[in-house]
């Protein structure tokens, strides 16, 4: 039941907070969304899954649920949630972004805050959702879900692009949600009688044994392929992977600040998190033969993704193609199939979330008194706003690697994953490996530049505002991330890596990779 | 479950002629009066009262556990169908005279007004229980000459009197057509009663004429429905009818087109005795895909919110219309049929909501277009989050039934063979979503531009808020309730495919 409680709080919250006035908002909303947190925490305390909440034989689900709902046609839909070793991380990663985000709106949202702050409780409620839920028509309401509260957040709050930008996001992801649901209703009616529940688990275990038939003129061998390509391009777009990133610049910078926290911390994690639990849980001989594509796709996004956010001079563009190519590690990770690689992916989930969100932040902050996030127009603000530049070189250090931070723990797991994996023959996983390790040279080129350009050297400063220290509660989440960011990199072990791997080596070890399938073509 | 005596099965539509008649015997006593409450009070009391008993019924199992309970020999039918689409011509009812309350305000007949609806619904209900063509026929017209006088309501507004005409001039017409349509068919069988027809079908050596009667019954069908080829009347009557009239008749009316489609084709003429004649489900698939296309393109380009509101309602038309489309007599017919039933059910609701808030924004003098609806979220925040319920819901996004609705099709359609239609479904379910956004878009991402003054000198429509924000709450609840309503459903369409 706690699950339920967890996502009913959030949404009993948001409609509390819909009716209260403006004046109270804030507040109240930081006060209901510390419940979700510490019930998450007290969650993660007593967990004790030990498998993988899609293949039920190997190991136990943690909070399990699972309630008849709907009988649709011939498959029966369940209300079923779970959280393992994989969900359990990103949970609590979202209910301690949540009430960060809502700290650092209390400077930038000045109007319908009741609205705004509302509307982060449902999106959070939804983000919940789609990382507990086992079914999926369940999990399906959820991902629709989290797009309805973010497009407003961005369209009413935003930038001056805001309409143009929310539009844009609510596009391609609508879009990309169509794509994916049809590869994988394409799966689930290629099932035919193996499978009488669209609960994930239960075709999971169909498809993993092969159970896989024709659908119309389509034979199994092109349906699994098309399928898989078509959820692939459908999450790839939430993740985002390059060629369909466009929409994430847009959306990041004419979101209010907060908003882009939880679209890098936790959205994004969305599209990462599906592509773990449906292509390379559900349909791992696809990927491996698929995986010198898989794999380019991550080195690509995640040289070039380093690269745009090189030539940016606007600090959250660069920190938003930033995003891009660290979410290129995490498919590096996953394709490997070592526990390592897809172990370190998913810290890599987390990790990100918490570096990415600690980078908006003190973007957030630095607009927030400077009114301008151009490189060009500022210079040596460490002088007047130490702190918050301290906490953006932090962050700088988190995704260029330092040790004893989360972003090195991630990114060494998933090198060394992906340099063991035997996926590509002729060590060709190695050979990518070598050349997505140099993002991380560009990564640390880029933010010094801009560090070097913006935050260092003499003061300057071409604009009317007078620049002084942050508010102390746009501080606070700053350094409630550095503190975490450093807790994870120093024990990423005994903190998650360890209930990760339990959850993600039944993945690995999977026996037999299916090649033939029943009926045949 | 059998019930005594045998008539009381048709209570819904007892009390819906008896209400009716209750407001002839208020009117009559202060035929002068205007007491709208009152007026308003007592239709919606007898719509919400035969609302209810269908529901006791529906439940209760009348009509279904022992099977369908037939009438006067067989004129009327009284079975899960029947039941299910009573509670939509009821609710929608229910809620468009509570939405007529502020909408009429200070207008004169408005009795009048009430008895039309009353009796349209009745008409509707008797259609959803007409067992032979005779009674289909009279039902028809009983349902339809209502809704031409109630169109042509705002007898000093030119567009509502152009709408009522038009409407009523392609009506007249295709009546005439279905009426000589069913005298064909007569005249093969020699028969009118649905079962009757069913046994005569097969065997007749008149085989082209009855082509010709099946097509031009088709075509009745397809006025009343709104749905291609004789759709074109729809956007013009829709637009110009006053709002609550266009809830009525776009939900209520275009399910009770439906019912008897989908009871004649199902019933009388079923596929396995006439697809030698006409091949009547290759003949709905055509009309099915030409009809959900046709609507969303040209719902796409429409600047008025009721026109693209229209358009939309021809796009639905045909997604409903897959019920019949999908009858290929491969694998279990009646999730296919049961989700077009259950669709009619969602659609009618939140469509029903979409036009009433459109009908808020024509008591509060706001222009048509997308535009006049800018900035509304700020001051109506709770009627245009029900509003923003409708549009996503009408898209499909899963925030209420319609979401689930369609996924019903879409399941049928591959489980009956036909996934293309299925997939046609679902790529002109995301084309729609670019035009209800831009209602969303303009309530809540643009900013007023003056156009919302009207809202202060009026006030707030106590009747309509409480129709739309009714209709908002039970789209959304449709999503979870679809586990209760299904079984009744998906049982109804079982006992007749």
């Amino acid at each position: 039941m706690l699950v339920e409680l967890l996502v009913a709080l959030s949404l009993v919250g948001a409609l509390v907070v819909f009716f209260l006035p403006d004046s109270l908002a804030p507040k109240a909303t930081l006060a209901i969304s510390a419940l979700p947190f510490g019930l998450s925490l007290y969650m993660y305390a007593i967990f004790d899954g030990t498998g993988n909440a899609l293949m039920p034989g190997s190991g136990t689900i943690a909070f399990e649920t699972m309630v008849e709902w709907i009988q649709l046609g011939p498959y029966t839909i369940h209300w079923h949630v779970g959280l393992d070793g994989v969900s359990m991380p990103l949970v609590l990663l979202t209910t301690i972004l949540v009430p960060l985000a809502i700290l650092a709106s209390w400077t930038p949202i000045d109007t319908r805050e009741s609205q705004f702050y509302g509307m982060i409780l449902v999106m959070q409620a939804a983000v919940l959702g789609v990382f507990s839920t086992l079914d999926f028509f369940v999990w399906f309401i959820f991902w629709e879900g989290v797009l309805i509260p973010m497009y407003f957040l961005i369209g009413i709050w935003g930038g001056p692009r805001r309409k143009y930008a929310a539009i844009k996001f609510f596009v391609y992801t609508n879009i990309a949600s169509l794509v994916m649901f049809i590869g994988f209703f394409g799966l689930v009616f290629g099932l035919g009688d193996s499978i009488s529940s669209l609960g994930l688990p239960a075709i999971t275990a169909a498809l993993r044994a092969g159970e896989l038939g024709a659908l119309g003129p389509i034979g199994p061998e092109t349906l699994v392929l098309l399928s898989f390509a078509a959820m692939f391009v459908g999450f790839g777009v939430k993740v985002p992977i390059v060629p369909f990133h466009t929409w994430l610049p847009d959306a990041h910078v004419e979101a209010p600040t907060p908003i882009s926290v939880l679209l890098a911390g936790v959205l994004l994690k969305m599209g990462t998190y599906a592509l773990l639990r449906y292509n390379f849980t559900m349909l791992p001989g696809v990927a491996r033969e698929l995986a010198v594509g898989i794999a380019a796709v991550a080195v690509v996004s995640v040289i070039y993704g380093a690269m745009l956010a090189l030539a940016q001079t606007d600090l959250k563009r660069i920190v938003a193609y930033s995003s891009v190519s660290s979410m290129g590690y995490v498919i590096l990770g996953l394709v490997a199939y070592t526990t390592y690689g897809f172990g370190g992916a998913t810290f890599q989930m987390v990790a990100h979330g918490l570096i990415s969100g600690l980078m908006f932040a003190s973007v957030g902050v630095i607009y927030n008194v400077t009114h301008t996030r151009m490189i060009e127009d500022m210079s040596g603000l460490a002088d007047r706003m130490p702190v918050t530049v301290g906490a953006f070189l932090a962050g700088a250090f988190g995704y260029a690697g330092l040790p004893l931070m989360a972003g090195f723990a991630a990114e060494f797991f998933i090198f060394v994953g992906s340099f063991q994996s035997e996926v590509i023959p002729n060590d060709g996983m190695a050979v990518m490996t070598v050349i997505a390790m140099f993002g991380i040279v560009i990564v640390a080129g880029y933010l010094l530049w801009a560090m070097q350009r913006a935050l260092f050297g003499p003061f300057e400063f071409d604009g009317e505002e007078a620049i002084s220290l942050a508010a102390r509660h746009d501080v606070v989440p700053l350094v409630t991330l550095i503190v975490l960011i450093v807790a994870l990199g120093t024990f990423p072990n005994d903190i998650f890596f360890d209930m990760i791997q339990n959850a993600i080596n039944p993945v690995i070890e999977m026996g037999e990779v299916v090649q033939s399938y029943r009926g045949g073509a | 479950m059998a019930i005594t005596p045998d008539w009381a099965a048709m209570a819904p539509v007892i009390v819906l002629a008896v209400f009716a008649l209750l407001l002839f015997v208020v009117d009559s006593i202060d035929p002068k009066g205007s007491n709208n409450q009152l007026l308003a009070g007592v239709a919606t009391l007898g719509t919400v009262t035969a609302a209810i008993l269908s529901v006791i019924y529906l439940f209760a199992g009348v009509g279904q556990t022992d099977g369908a309970i037939t009438l006067y020999g067989g004129q009327l039918v009284v079975d899960g169908m029947a039941l299910l689409f009573t509670i939509i011509f009821t609710t929608v009812a229910s809620l468009v005279c509570v939405a007529s309350v502020d909408y009429l305000a200070d207008r004169p007949n408005q009795a009048e007004y009430y008895m039309l609806v009353l009796l349209a619904t009745l008409g509707m209900s008797l259609m959803a229980t007409a067992g032979s063509l005779a009674t289909v026929f009279v039902a028809l017209e009983l349902a339809s000459l209502p809704s031409y006088g109630l169109v042509a309501f705002l007898k000093t507004d030119r567009g509502s009197v152009e709408a009522g005409l038009k409407y009523f001039l392609i009506g007249a017409l295709a009546s005439a057509i279905f009426a000589y349509g069913i005298s064909l068919v007569y005249g093969v069988t020699g028969v009118l009663d649905l079962a009757g027809v069913a046994a005569a079908v097969g065997d007749t050596s008149l085989a082209g004429l009855l082509g010709v009667g099946i097509l031009m019954i088709t075509i009745g069908f397809a006025f009343k429905t709104a749905s291609a080829p004789a759709h074109f009347w729809a956007p013009e009557a829709y637009e110009g009818a006053p709002a609550p009239v266009s809830a009525f008749v776009s939900s209520a009316s275009k399910a009770a087109g439906f019912v008897v489609l989908y009871r004649v084709f199902v019933v009388a003429f079923p596929i396995s005795a006439v697809a030698s004649t006409i091949d009547w489900v290759l003949l709905f698939q055509v009309l099915a895909v030409v009809t959900m296309t046709l609507g969303n393109f040209a719902a796409a380009t429409q600047e008025t919110v009721k026109r693209m509101l229209a358009y939309s309602s021809i796009g639905h038309a045909g997604y409903i219309l897959i019920g019949l489309a999908a009858l290929t007599g491969v694998g279990d017919q009646a999730v296919v049929f049961g989700a077009g039933m259950m669709h009619m059910l969602v659609y009618g609701i939140m469509n029903t909501g979409a036009f009433l808030f459109v009908a808020m924004g024509e008591y509060w003098g706001l222009g048509r277009r997308f535009e006049d609806y800018n900035g509304l979220a700020t001051k109506t925040p709770v009627a245009a989050v029900a509003m923003t319920v409708f549009m996503f819901s009408l898209a499909g996004l899963p925030i209420g039934g319609g979401f689930l609705s369609k996924l019903f099709l879409i399941v049928g359609t591959v489980g009956a063979g036909v996934w293309w239609l299925g997939a046609i479904l679902a790529v002109n379910s995301a084309l729609s979503l670019f035009y209800y956004t831009r209602v969303v878009k303009a309530m809540w991402l643009e900013a007023p531009n003056g156009n919302l003054e009207g809202i202060d000198e009026q006030g707030y429509p106590a009747g309509i808020y409480a129709a739309v924000v009714t209709a908002g709450v039970l789209t959304v609840l449709l999503l979870p309730a679809f586990a209760i309503l299904n079984g009744p459903a998906f049982d109804a369409a079982a006992a007749l495919v």
